[in-house]
């Protein structure tokens, strides 16, 4: 155990860091975070800037045009790039996380060929219809049809809470072609263009009152059989790969955002004065202060021990549930803090007046968020129940 | 960067789960309960022996330490071991488990000491440096009803003698870390203990026709407790490494953000442990109360989880 880095990994660290001061001063400002054509050039300039630079797809395969970092690289690259606000994965968040590395481990070379450069280059924006209406938590009982017909595939039915839907090039969509089966055994995983006709986006606005996500109708829209990724009815165990590509880092980015927040968040305290006194003269909130920070760094410290994990076995395991846990309840308490803090400013999505408030009450409102998507707060703990301690299965 | 314990760390973790489990089984800890003296010192000197008190140097790493550590509080083995941990750092009788050493923790708000009966040093951290004072009889008060039975205390009638500055400010900052470090492994070993133990019963206690532990209200909070414990340990380790010259950050920051997180886990386990067993939970004869009880003592030893808050506030 040994938790300095090596003198590659520094040397690695150095070339990026090199190379980020060389190109951030040239980046433009984010867009308003209601421009999504805007926000969508900015992500894919960032990307192509990356695959130009050997970054892209850095985690990848080198034999897929990926850099085939280590995860500790990875872990690196993504801590320098968020400590100096380099531009987020953002709309290259499923091609590069998510649908990429399910054609890299499932897809025919021909697919591969198509798609994975498009990808790296940032050419080809993707989004995810797994959820359904009346498929969340319970992901498999999903009942969008894709009946064949011919060489075609021919969909009907609807997906909800699609990120970036209504701005993307293609879909890794989960599509029930086997209804009579046992749920997990009748379903297809598809390359999903979305300019095909029949595919009906529609923005569904967040308690953000942002587009970010859609619903996605589906009224006859024909698909090639060429576009299945894995056989007929595998399409279950072909999302359960990709699942394990996950190495350690999915939070990095954030948590590094959440410390900064923190740190922030003491200071402003200090600067907030009422009834005589600074908010920071209160010992309850410097306690709270204390443990949220304190809970960060054990956080950072469970996010290498994932890492080291991965780097060792290939897999997280439970470690990422048990991560998920405490992240996101650390961050609803820091949100339910800061909006303490800052009183009668919380009022507001944007800053008022010179203290720079909004983020904290935006970054409160994505707390929400977090212990719902991507597995909610009660999906992991069954799952830590289950699978680490041993207790009985859920029905 | 790597996070892995090596075949060392493995072997001396196995090695101490597996003399708690031969020498220090529960029915063994719990017979020190109805005796005056709640160590015994034949053991006493057999964990000398495994070398749990020779750390630094030849002995143990920190991180070995802290594993080490871990395994004696999930088994509840009774004594200062922190404390003659520390004094065997400066003291060949202590090293040798010949001596059982108390630290001397400030009064706040009454100065009450662990162990006064069988305590025959007394080790100060302070600014000036690590004082010792060996071959001294504490004068004090037994309580007749301590919180933790285990954990046997006394309020001081007058204050144990100075003894001898056996080490330099230097020696003293680094021993506040290791005292931090292998107290929170312990924190960490009661926690887990507590949520193993509650995890087992939650498997076999049966009602409305199920186990309990099929109950997801039941099966949420043992997950609770497994985050609780599992956070706690990776600051431990983080920690550990740290202060063995091998970690990422300041040893002393990190060691009051690990005491911090595990005495907050051990409270929280050994408090939800005692819920899961229901009335069994609030017996004597259940085991429960014991890790319940002990995470009590533990909290207070330095700065409890509040103070270490605060301290790591001011740190930023
Ligand atoms: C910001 C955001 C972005 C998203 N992006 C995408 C995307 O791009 N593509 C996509 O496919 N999906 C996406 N999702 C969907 C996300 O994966 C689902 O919201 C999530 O899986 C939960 O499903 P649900 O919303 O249907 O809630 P439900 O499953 O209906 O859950 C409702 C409540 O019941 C609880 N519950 C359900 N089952 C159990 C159980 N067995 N035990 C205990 N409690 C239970 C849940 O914890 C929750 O509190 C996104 C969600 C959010 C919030």
């Amino acid at each position: 155990m040994d938790l300095r880095y090596t003198e590659a990994e520094e040397a690695f660290r150095a070339e990026l860091v090199a190379w980020l001061d060389d190109v951030l001063p040239h980046v433009p400002p984010e867009p308003r975070r209601d421009d999504w054509a805007g926000r969508r050039a900015w992500d894919t300039a960032w990307q192509r800037m990356l695959y130009d630079a050997g970054y892209a797809g850095i985690n990848w395969p080198r034999e897929y045009g990926g850099r085939g970092a280590t995860p500790t690289e990875h872990l690196i690259f993504l801590e320098e790039t968020e400590r100096r606000h380099a531009p987020y994965v953002g709309h290259n968040f499923v091609g590069l996380l998510h649908a990429g590395p399910t054609l890299i481990a499932e897809a025919t070379e021909e697919q591969k060929a198509f798609h994975l450069p498009a990808i790296l280059r940032g050419e080809h924006v993707w989004c995810q219809g797994f959820s359904e209406p009346g498929a969340g938590s319970d992901l498999a009982s999903l009942r969008t049809r894709a009946v064949r017909d011919g060489d075609e595939y021919v969909i009907n039915g609807s997906k909800i809470w699609t990120s970036f839907g209504h701005n993307a090039d293609y879909c890794e969509m989960l599509v029930r072609t086997d209804p009579d089966a046992p749920k997990h055994k009748g379903i297809s995983w598809l390359i999903l263009p979305m300019d095909l006709p029949g595919i009906d986006p529609r923005p569904l606005p967040t308690m953000e009152n942002s587009t970010e996500f859609c619903e996605v109708y589906f009224d006859d829209v024909r698909v090639p059989v060429a576009n299945r990724v894995g056989a007929e009815n595998d399409g279950w165990r072909v999302t359960m790969v990709t699942l394990s590509f996950e190495r350690g880092t999915a939070f990095v980015s954030e948590m590094l955002i959440a410390m900064e927040l923190t740190r922030e968040l003491a200071g402003l305290a200090k600067r907030i004065t009422s009834h005589g006194a600074t908010r920071w003269d209160d010992a309850g909130l410097r306690r709270d202060i204390g443990r949220l920070s304190g809970e960060l760094d054990a956080l950072w410290a469970l996010t290498k021990r994932n890492v080291s994990q991965a780097q060792r076995s290939g897999l997280v395991g439970t470690g990422g549930n048990v991560f998920k846990l405490a992240y996101t309840d650390l961050l609803h308490r820091l949100g339910d803090l800061a909006m303490h803090t800052i009183n009668r400013a919380s009022l507001s999505m944007d800053d008022l007046g010179e203290l720079g408030t909004g983020k904290f009450v935006l970054h409160r409102i994505h707390g929400l968020s977090l212990s719902i998507a991507a597995g909610t707060t009660q999906i992991n703990k069954n799952i830590v129940a289950e699978r680490i301690l041993g207790l009985p299965k859920d029905r | 960067m790597d996070f892995d314990l090596d075949d060392d760390d493995l072997a001396i973790q196995a090695g101490i789960r597996s003399f708690c489990a031969g020498r220090f089984p529960i029915e063994v800890v719990r017979r020190g309960e109805l005796t005056d003296s709640v160590v015994d010192t034949d053991r006493w000197r057999e964990i000398a022996e495994m070398g749990v008190f020779a750390i630094g140097g030849d002995g143990l790493t920190r991180r070995q330490a802290a594993l080490a550590f871990e395994e004696l509080g999930r088994a509840l083995v009774p004594g200062p071991l922190v404390d003659t941990a520390l004094a065997a750092q400066v003291s060949a009788a202590a090293a040798a488990g010949d001596l059982i050493a108390v630290l001397l923790h400030e009064p706040d708000p009454v100065a009450v000491v662990e162990f006064p009966a069988q305590a025959r040093a007394v080790l100060r951290l302070a600014d000036d440096g690590v004082h010792l004072a060996e071959g001294v009889t504490l004068d004090a008060t037994s309580v007749e009803r301590p919180l933790d039975a285990l954990t046997p205390v006394g309020l001081l009638r007058t204050p144990p003698p100075a003894g001898d500055l056996v080490g330099g400010a230097d020696v003293a900052a680094r021993m506040t870390v290791d005292a931090l470090v292998l107290t929170a492994a312990q924190q960490v070993g009661l926690a887990a203990g507590a949520t193993e133990l509650a995890t087992a019963y939650a498997k076999e206690r049966q009602q409305f026709g199920r186990v309990i532990g099929a109950f997801q209200a039941v099966k949420h909070l043992l997950a609770d407790m497994l985050v609780k414990a599992e956070v706690a340990r990776v600051a431990v380790h983080a920690a550990a490494c740290a202060a063995d010259g091998a970690g990422d950050g300041d040893p002393l920051h990190l060691a009051r953000v690990a005491k911090m997180l595990a005495g907050d886990a051990a409270l929280f386990c050994g408090k939800t442990g005692i819920q899961v067993h229901g009335g069994m939970g609030f017996t004597w004869e259940v085991d429960a109360q014991r890790y319940w009880k002990r995470a009590c003592v533990l909290d207070t030893h330095l700065a409890n989880g509040d103070r270490l808050a605060e301290l790591v506030a001011a740190a930023g």
